[in-house]
């Protein structure tokens, strides 16, 4: 057979159409359909409106502060001490998840390739899933004491459970195509994991991934509300006890850029060090 | 070369399935021999046990009754010298065709030579992918995406080809294509060829003979040599004989399935 096999000839009239009607559209049209644009105007016109509507109604500031007044809230704390705070929220967040991977890559491999072992501890994890961590965070405090690893135990056994989920679901998706030519050579069980079955389960495992990063950011600040000295969950609880909401707001605020920024840096590290995993039409 | 000019046996074989609502039985009382370089179709209706046969010849699974022999020895696991061909052609999408086709060394072995890549190049040209090698299978078309899978099963030089019904999900100009072109392969370098099939005309172009199998419990209940000589193409099915060996086959599919 020849090269022009290759050549779909409906799609190649799909692409010349779309060329067509992209000339066409007007340059505001254009704007508009960029990914970033809608969302930023959509979320401008609603910090007009929060401002307009606290100052119209005068909205005291322990209800809702307006947007400007949180941006206030920034300044009441010097960079270095928001830096303290961002850095210890961080830390926990980021070691928490990179346990959560570590501890859940093995248990993924045994649920799916023993019936056995998934039998055994699957009902076992739904049951810690189910546990309402913020009611054994305090216990886990007292028996680990204080220091970063109670923090970490909790953001574990809130972020874990996305991650192991997605990598049984992706190591059992593999083609079974696959599983028996690797049986038919007679290939290492190792193998068969590490050269198929992970690489197949990497779209899986990273949609549980993008889950994760973000339940890591609640498990650390979850966990810095029951025990802490530092960290933005700590700063949030302290200073809506002394009633300084702005700056509540403020830390709130920067906990979504954290967790926005984290998500993103996951789908990231999926587009350049996996694009062919991407579901089609987004590489 | 092996002492016997068998290349596959059956005997007696029988294959039971335990399922949780009781248990199926996919084959029963096979026996057949397939003589070394013999090109040989299966055809059937879908669930009568086909796949069923290739893998109990794989050595992927053992047959509940009698015995399957591949060269003179009984076959209780995959062997060196059986290649397989899947319906799809399940490729590494990540992997470029150069790399699922040396996959087998890479993943037995866990490391790939410079000869393996080599040969592996030499085997993308034979099926007609030269130029192809480091391309994503999702760049490559339906039909060439299989022809890596047929390149991907020659490549360890297998003395058998399994194939599952390698060419139905293609369209059918390129399954004819692809059919002739398995034929060249096959005729530059003879193998013994298990073909399964659920295509008439595929069969009577591609096989030397052809076993039909009846519905589930598979049963063989045709063993039938074509007709025509080789080389074939597509213009040998619409001689007179092989039109009469094509009704043959329908009615012994057709009566199987009214019963
Ligand atoms: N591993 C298995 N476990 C249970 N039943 C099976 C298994 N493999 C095949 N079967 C059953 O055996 C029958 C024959 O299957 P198969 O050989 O795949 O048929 P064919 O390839 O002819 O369509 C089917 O009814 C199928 O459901
Ligand atoms: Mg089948």
């Amino acid at each position: 057979m020849t090269a022009s096999e290759t050549q779909d000839p409906a799609m190649a009239k799909t692409t010349s159409t779309q060329d067509r009607r992209v000339q066409r559209v007007p340059i505001s049209e254009k704007l508009l359909r960029m990914p970033a644009v809608l969302p930023l105007i959509t979320f401008l016109l609603i910090l007009i409106v929060w401002e307009a509507g606290t100052r119209l109604f005068a909205v005291p500031s322990f209800v809702l502060p307006a947007p400007s007044r949180i941006l206030g809230g920034f300044e009441s704390v010097s960079a270095g001490r928001w830096m303290e705070h961002v850095w210890a929220t961080l830390r926990v967040a980021l070691i928490g998840y990179a346990v959560s991977f570590v501890i859940s890559l093995p248990i993924a491999v045994g649920l799916a390739k023993s019936r056995l072992l998934s039998g055994a501890f699957y009902p076992l994890l739904v049951v810690i899933q189910s546990v309402p961590v913020v009611a054994v965070a305090p216990i886990i405090i007292v028996v680990l004491g204080t220091g970063d690893a109670p923090r970490v135990v909790i953001t574990f056994m809130i972020s874990f459970f996305p991650l192991v989920v997605s990598m049984t679901t992706g190591l059992a998706a593999t083609p079974p195509e696959l599983i028996e030519l690797s049986r038919s050579l007679r290939a290492p069980s190792f193998r068969e994991i590490t050269q198929i079955r992970l690489p197949f389960a990497t779209p899986y495992i990273f949609s549980g991934m993008k889950i994760s990063i973000t339940l890591s950011v609640i498990g650390a600040v979850v966990s810095e509300f029951v025990a802490a000295d530092k960290g933005i969950g700590y700063f949030i609880q302290f200073s809506t006890s002394m009633f300084k909401l702005p700056q509540a707001w403020a830390g709130l605020v920067i906990l979504v850029i954290m967790s926005l920024v984290l998500f993103q840096l996951v789908s990231v590290a999926q587009r350049i060090f996996f694009p062919w995993s991407l579901p089609k039409g987004q590489k | 070369m092996a002492l016997t000019s068998n290349a596959i046996s059956f005997s007696s074989v029988g294959q039971t399935f335990l399922t949780g609502s009781g248990s199926v039985t996919a084959l029963d009382g096979v026996t057949v021999t397939i003589a070394q370089h013999e090109f040989v179709a299966v055809l059937g209706p879908s669930g009568c046990g086909k796949s069923t046969l290739l893998r109990l010849t794989a050595g992927l699974m053992k047959p509940s009754k009698g015995t399957v022999s591949v060269f003179g020895k009984e076959v209780t696991m995959p062997r060196d010298d059986v290649g397989i061909v899947f319906q799809k052609p399940t490729l590494l999408p990540w992997a470029n065709i150069e790399d699922n086709v040396v996959f087998p060394v890479r993943h037995k072995y866990g490391r790939v030579t410079n000869e393996d890549r080599a040969q592996a190049r030499a085997i993308i040209e034979t099926v007609g992918l030269k130029g192809f090698e480091k391309r994503l299978p999702s760049e490559l078309s339906g039909g060439m995406q299989q022809r890596v899978g047929i390149a991907r099963a020659l490549f360890l030089n297998p003395d058998i080809l399994l194939m599952d019904e390698p060419f139905s999900a293609l369209d059918a100009l390129t399954r004819d294509a692809m059919g002739i072109e398995l034929l060249r392969l096959w005729q530059a370098s003879p193998k013994t060829v298990l073909f399964i099939t659920h295509s008439i005309p595929e069969a009577a172009l591609l096989a030397d003979r052809i076993l039909v199998l009846s519905e589930r419990p598979g049963r063989i209940i045709a063993d039938l040599q074509v007709p025509t000589a080789r080389p074939r193409d597509e213009s040998a099915l619409r001689t007179p004989e092989m039109q009469d060996f094509s009704a043959e086959l329908r009615s012994l599919l057709i009566r199987k399935e009214a019963a």
